[in-house]
C-alpha cells in the first residue's frame, strides 16, 4: 500500500490547478536574464582587462564593452512586450515598492546603463578626439557630444582618464553582479515554486551570465574578424577560453548542486521536481542542458586545455564550444523560467507550454528582440571602431 | 355506494384564453423591471434598507477599519460541489472563461490511498456525474472549495513591484487595478494559484472576499448562495458570528500550506491530510 504522499502515487491525477494551466512568464522572461547575462559577462572581460591588468584581453576588451551597451539597450524591450500594461512601466520607478525585489529593476539598470555609458566615452576618448577632428556635418556633432566638445589630450588629461576608467569599471563590477545577480534573485525568492525557491539561484545566474557573455564575445570577434579579413589573435582567444573554462566549472557545477540538493534533501515537493525533470523537462534539461550542451564543451575544454594545438584549430574549437554554450545558457534560461512554471502549485501534475510564433511574446518576437542589439552594434561599429588595430596599432 | 364524480368543465375557448393570459403576464414579467434587479443598484445606499444586514454591526455605524477583523471557513464535510459558489463569483465579478476567483476540486480515494483530483471548469458546472476515467474502487469522495486564503504574510504584496495589491488593515488582501502593470509576480508569488492576469485588463486579479458587499453588512456571493453552509464568513469581533464559535472552539482546524508561512485567514473544517 502506498502513502498518499509518495510521488509516484501523487502525479497518477495529473491534477493542475485551474489558474496553473497557463504560463504567465513566456519567453520574454527567457530572454531578459539572456541579455543581461550577456551583458554581465561581456562586461567581465572588459573589467579583467581594464581594472586587473590582464593584457591579453586587449584586443577585445573595447569591443567588449560595446558589446555589453548594445545588449543593454534592449534589455528592457523583452520586458516592456511582457508586461499586460506596459504604458505603466514607470509606475515601477515612481511609485516602487520597497518590499519587492522587482521594483529595483529601474534603479539597478539606470545605474548601470549610465556607468556602461561612461566607461565607453572614456575608454574611446582618444579615438573620439581623433574622430572628432578628422569628420564633417553631422559625425562631427555626434564626435563633439560624445568628446563633451573637449579636445584635451595632454598627458595629464590621459592620466585622468585612465584613473577614471578604473573607478568607473570598479564600480561597474558590482554593478553588473546586481544587475544579474538580482534577476536570480527575482526567481530565487518566490517560495511558492520549489525549483526558483534557492539561495542558489543568483549564484547560478551569475556563473552562467559570465559564461553566455564570455562565449559572446569568443563567437563574435571570431566570426567578426573573419569575416572583414583580420587576423585573429591567438594569446586573446587562449585568455578567454581559459576564463570562459573556469566560469563554466563553477556555473555547471552549481547547476548540478541544486539538482542534486532536491534530490538528496527529499525536502517538500522533491518529488514534483524530479518528475519535471525526469517528465516535461526530460529532453530540454538532461538531453540538451546537460548531456549535449554542457557534456560536449566539458570535454572540448579538456582538450583545448591539456592537448597542443594549432591556433588554427585552437580557434576553431574555441568558436564551436562558445556556439554550444550559448546554446546551453539559453536552454538553462529556459529550463528554469517556463519549466519551473509547468509544476502546478497542486503539487500534483505538469501543465504544457506551447510557443506560439506571432504573439507578442512569440518566437517571431524572439528572433526580432534578438536582432535589434546587432543593428545597435552595427550603428555602434560606425561612430566607436571595435578594434585597437582599426587606428593602426598592434594588436599585442 | 358509488360516488359520481362532475365531468370537469373543460371549454376550449376559456382554456386558450387562460393559457394566453399566463404567456402575456409571464413575458411582462420577465422584462419589466422588478428593482434591485441590478447588482450595482442593489449595493447603492438608497437601496440598502431594502436588503436584509447579513453580517451585523456594520450598518449605520462608523466603519473602523482598524478594528475589524473577519475569517472565512469552509467546511469540506457539508460540501457537495454543486458549483453555486463558483457560479456566484463568475456573475458578481465577470470573470473571464478559463479564470477563477474561486473554484472547486474533487477529491477521490481509492482503496489503496490513491488519490485522484479534478476540478474540470473549475467546478463551475457542478459535479453532476462521477469521474469516468478512472477504474477504480471509490472509498471516498470530498469536495474541496478554493479561493483566496487572505495571507497575513501575504507574498503577494511583498512582491508587487509598484504596490498595485496591498493589505487592508481589516485583513483584505485587495488589487488596484488602475495601478497594476501585469507583470504577473504576484501570480508566481501565490502558493495557492488564486490569482490570474485579466485577459481583458491584462491586469492580475484575485478573489476579495466580496470587500464591497462585506463593507455593505453583506456576505460573500460565494457564501451567500452555499445551500449547505460550506462557506462561512464573519466577523471575529461578534461573539455571535458562526465563524467566531468555530474559530475560539475545540473543533480542529486547518490551513493550506502552512510551511509556506503565509498565515492565511482562511481555515478549513474538516479538511483531509490529501487536501495541499
Amino acid at each position: 500500500m502506498s502513502g498518499f504522499h509518495e510521488g509516484s502515487a501523487m502525479l497518477l491525477s495529473n491534477f493542475v490547478l485551474p489558474n496553473d494551466l497557463h504560463v504567465h512568464w513566456s519567453m520574454m522572461i527567457v530572454l531578459y536574464p539572456y541579455i543581461t547575462g550577456l551583458v554581465d559577462g561581456a562586461f567581465i572581460i572588459a573589467a579583467l582587462y581594464y581594472l586587473f591588468d590582464i593584457k591579453t584581453l586587449k584586443p577585445v576588451a573595447r569591443f567588449s564593452l560595446l558589446f555589453a551597451l548594445a545588449f543593454l539597450c534592449c534589455a528592457t524591450i523583452p520586458l516592456l512586450l511582457h508586461l499586460g500594461r506596459p504604458e505603466r512601466n514607470f509606475n515601477m520607478l515612481l511609485t516602487p515598492n520597497p518590499s519587492s525585489a522587482m521594483a529595483g529593476f529601474g534603479y539597478i539598470y539606470a545605474v548601470s546603463m549610465g556607468v556602461l555609458g561612461f566607461i565607453v566615452l572614456f575608454v574611446y576618448r582618444e579615438d573620439l578626439v581623433r574622430l572628432k577632428q578628422q569628420s564633417r556635418g553631422m559625425m562631427k556633432l555626434i564626435y563633439r557630444l560624445l568628446t563633451f566638445d573637449c579636445d584635451d589630450l595632454s598627458p595629464k588629461a590621459m592620466a585622468l582618464n585612465e584613473r577614471l576608467i578604473k573607478i568607473l569599471v570598479g564600480l561597474g563590477i558590482p554593478v553588473a553582479a546586481v544587475l544579474h545577480g538580482y534577476v536570480g534573485f527575482i526567481f530565487g525568492g518566490v517560495k511558492a515554486n520549489p525549483t526558483w525557491s534557492t539561495p542558489l539561484m543568483p549564484v547560478i545566474f551569475l556563473f552562467s551570465a559570465c559564461v553566455s557573455g564570455i562565449s559572446a564575445i569568443v563567437l563574435a570577434y571570431i566570426v567578426i574578424r573573419k569575416l572583414t579579413g583580420k587576423a585573429i589573435d591567438g594569446p586573446c582567444i587562449i585568455t578567454c577560453i581559459k576564463t570562459l573554462t573556469g566560469f563554466f566549472i563553477l556555473a555547471f557545477s552549481f547547476e548540478m548542486l541544486e539538482v542534486f540538493s532536491h534530490s538528496y534533501l527529499k525536502s517538500g515537493y522533491h518529488h514534483m521536481v524530479e518528475g519535471l525533470l525526469n517528465g516535461p523537462l526530460a529532453a530540454s534539461f538532461w538531453l540538451w542542458q546537460v548531456k549535449i550542451c554542457s557534456g560536449i564543451p566539458l570535454v572540448l575544454l579538456g582538450v583545448m586545455a591539456f592537448i597542443k594545438l594549432s591556433q588554427t584549430r585552437y580557434n576553431l574549437l574555441a568558436a564551436g564550444v562558445s556556439a554550444i554554450l550559448l546554446l546551453q545558457v539559453f536552454i538553462m534560461r529556459w529550463n528554469v523560467v517556463i519549466g519551473g512554471q509547468l509544476m502546478s502549485k497542486s503539487a500534483r501534475g505538469y501543465t504544457v507550454f506551447h510557443p506560439e510564433w506571432l504573439d507578442k511574446e512569440g518566437i517571431l518576437s524572439v528572433i526580432v528582440v534578438m536582432i535589434i542589439p546587432f543593428v545597435i552594434l552595427f550603428v555602434l561599429g560606425k561612430i566607436f571602431p571595435f578594434w585597437s588595430d582599426d587606428r593602426g596599432e598592434s594588436i599585442d | 355506494m358509488k360516488i359520481e364524480q362532475a365531468p370537469p368543465q373543460l371549454n376550449r375557448r376559456a382554456f386558450i384564453k387562460k393559457v394566453l393570459k399566463g404567456s402575456v403576464t409571464g413575458s411582462l414579467l420577465l422584462i419589466y423591471p422588478m428593482g434591485g434587479g441590478d447588482a450595482l443598484d442593489m449595493l447603492q445606499p438608497s437601496t440598502m434598507p431594502d436588503m436584509p444586514e447579513q453580517i451585523p454591526g456594520i450598518r449605520g455605524k462608523a466603519y473602523n477599519i482598524h478594528e475589524r477583523k473577519f475569517a472565512f471557513i469552509v467546511d469540506i464535510t457539508r460540501c457537495i460541489g454543486c458549483g453555486s459558489c463558483c457560479v456566484a463569483d463568475k456573475r458578481e465579478y465577470n470573470v473571464p472563461d478559463g479564470y477563477y476567483r474561486t473554484w472547486v476540486e474533487r477529491y477521490i480515494k481509492d482503496f489503496d490511498d490513491q488519490v485522484y483530483v479534478d476540478c474540470p471548469n473549475g467546478g463551475l458546472d457542478g459535479y453532476q456525474k462521477p469521474r469516468e476515467d478512472i477504474d477504480v474502487q471509490v472509498r471516498d469522495t470530498f469536495f474541496v472549495p478554493k479561493l483566496c486564503n487572505m495571507c497575513k504574510e501575504t507574498p503577494c504584496t511583498q512582491v508587487c513591484p509598484v504596490g498595485a495589491t496591498f493589505t487592508t488593515p481589516d485583513g483584505f488582501v485587495l488589487m488596484d487595478s488602475d495601478r497594476c502593470v501585469g507583470c504577473g509576480y504576484c501570480i508566481q508569488a501565490c502558493p495557492y494559484s488564486s490569482r490570474f492576469l485579466n485577459p481583458v485588463t491584462h491586469t492580475a486579479e484575485k478573489c476579495t472576499w466580496c470587500y464591497h458587499r462585506v463593507r455593505k453588512g453583506l456576505l460573500p456571493a460565494c457564501v451567500e448562495v452555499c445551500p449547505t453552509g460550506a462557506r462561512k464568513f464573519g466577523s471575529l469581533k461578534d461573539e455571535t458570528s458562526e465563524v467566531y464559535k468555530i474559530l475560539k472552539g475545540p473543533g480542529v482546524l486547518t490551513v493550506l500550506k502552512e510551511a509556506m508561512g503565509t498565515w492565511p485567514a482562511l481555515y478549513y473544517l474538516g479538511a483531509r491530510l490529501e487536501v495541499i
